[in-house]
């Protein structure tokens, strides 16, 4: 008997968990970047909150973007240089199924907890804690969609060597549009302005890539395989 | 549906195959046809192309001229069926390092087919892996890892099997228990295509050679 589609989900994504569980030094990398780069800017503008107010929606959203960015690289590498990828392609079962379950548990790995800690830093920034709302939920969609966008990337660059930069090349002006609503939103958010405009945008983009994304991972991640 | 691909005998066949590798003419007019409890073993010096068309028989590779047809039906039209019916064992093992060989076998059968732990620890032990259900597979030696990827094509349960170099590493205990699991399911009314340096089976009369040059 085959597997259902939500078997497959839940197999693909406790597989995932598990061996991030026994390499938990990489996962918390991009955790560890986005802090990092984050912190940095106080110390190179200024320590004064009113300056550093202006500029922390903008600080937190391109530093969650390059953090998401870097987890990309080891998404489907490990997968095609065991030949695990390989065997997906032939299991018979939806592809775009399967890497949409691993672009899932990257987000749960990569995302979640940089949404968890953006009210964190923004308070440290001098967000108000106001806004602390809605810059978790404008980067929860916002990380979603760029997980989705960078597997894309990721899958079509996965058999380039040192893909990485190309990755970053081909990913980046895509993500433009969520980097523009989503730091609008929370912007918005600090003035106490409505801030419903864009993060509605930022679910409608979400929809778009989650329900067209997995097709074209697959049909990146076919070609890479034959190579 | 009025055809359904299972309705026709398991035989699959390949019509004057060619492959092109860059500049080099590598598969020149291949054509080969297996039936139901039949061992096709490819044989010929490294570099003449067997992985290349054992790859076009699996349909990672896409076909410039020639087809691949399983049950009458050509595998580009009926691919997700073909998939279904097909085990392909490659030089890579696919395996995960970290995980255990149990947790190797559960994910890498479990996308296929539901299986039940019982099971897998059954072909374990039938794979002489008994010892090391719970070791981490980097700590398998390379004909144990070996053996675990032969597991997982055992248990996939498909009629057809491609592998490439399958007895790369094992020991001679370990090609006996690889040959009789051959013959089971030649006798079953499965299918084998192998590329292979060693002669398999031999003597057997359901087992043919193909010489590529």
């Amino acid at each position: 008997m085959q597997p259902g589609m939500l078997q497959l989900l839940g197999l693909i994504v406790g597989r995932d968990l598990r061996l991030a569980m026994r390499h938990w030094d990489q996962v918390i990398q991009p955790l560890l970047f986005f802090v990092i780069i984050t912190t940095l800017f106080p110390l190179a503008i200024s320590p004064a909150l009113d300056e550093l107010r202006r500029i922390a929606p903008g600080v937190v959203w391109v530093a969650a973007m390059l953090a998401a960015l870097l987890a990309l690289e080891s998404l489907f590498r490990p997968d095609i240089e065991d030949g695990t990828m390989e065997q997906w392609t032939l299991s018979g079962q939806p592809l775009s199924v399967m890497l949409l379950a691993k672009t899932a548990t990257h987000w749960l790995l990569s995302g979640l907890p940089i949404v968890l800690m953006a009210p964190l830093v923004g308070s440290a920034m001098g967000m108000p804690p106001s806004a602390w709302g809605v810059t978790a939920l404008s980067l929860a969609l916002g990380t979603a969609s760029l997980s989705v966008l960078g597997a894309i990337g990721a899958a079509l660059t996965v058999s380039v060597r040192r893909g990485s930069v190309l990755l970053a090349l081909l990913v980046l002006p895509l993500e433009m549009p969520v980097l523009i609503f989503g730091a609008r939103a929370v912007d918005l958010a600090m003035h106490g302005e409505a801030v419903a405009g864009p993060l509605n945008l930022l679910a409608a983009l979400l929809l778009l890539f989650i329900s067209l994304g997995p097709f074209a991972m697959a049909a990146a991640m076919r070609i890479s395989v034959e190579t | 549906m009025s055809e359904t691909p299972d309705s026709n005998p398991a035989r699959l066949e390949v019509r004057s195959l060619h492959l092109w590798r860059g500049d080099r003419h590598l598969l020149r007019g291949v054509s080969l046809a297996v039936d139901a409890g039949e061992l096709l073993q490819i044989m010929g010096p490294n570099g003449v192309g067997k992985t290349s068309l054992l790859r076009c028989i699996a349909g990672l590779l896409p076909l410039e001229t020639g087809e691949v047809i399983w049950r009458g039906r050509n595998i580009e039209r009926s691919r997700e069926a073909y998939c279904q019916q097909l085990a392909y064992l490659a030089h890579l093992n696919a395996l995960k390092s970290d995980l255990t060989a149990l947790e190797n076998l559960r994910f890498s059968v479990g996308t296929r087919r539901v299986v039940t732990t019982v099971q897998l620890h059954d072909m374990l032990v039938r794979m002489q892996l008994g010892a090391c259900v719970d070791l981490p597979a980097r700590s398998l030696s390379a004909g144990q890892k070996r053996r675990l990827a032969i597991a997982r094509i055992l248990l996939t349960q498909a009629p057809l099997w491609v592998l490439d170099e399958p007895i790369t590493n094992l020991d001679a205990a370990g090609i006996a228990l690889f040959e009789g699991c051959m013959a089971e399911h030649l006798a079953g009314g499965g299918l084998i295509v192998t590329a292979a340096h060693q002669q398999l089976l031999q003597g057997q009369p359901n087992v043919r050679t193909l010489e590529l040059h």
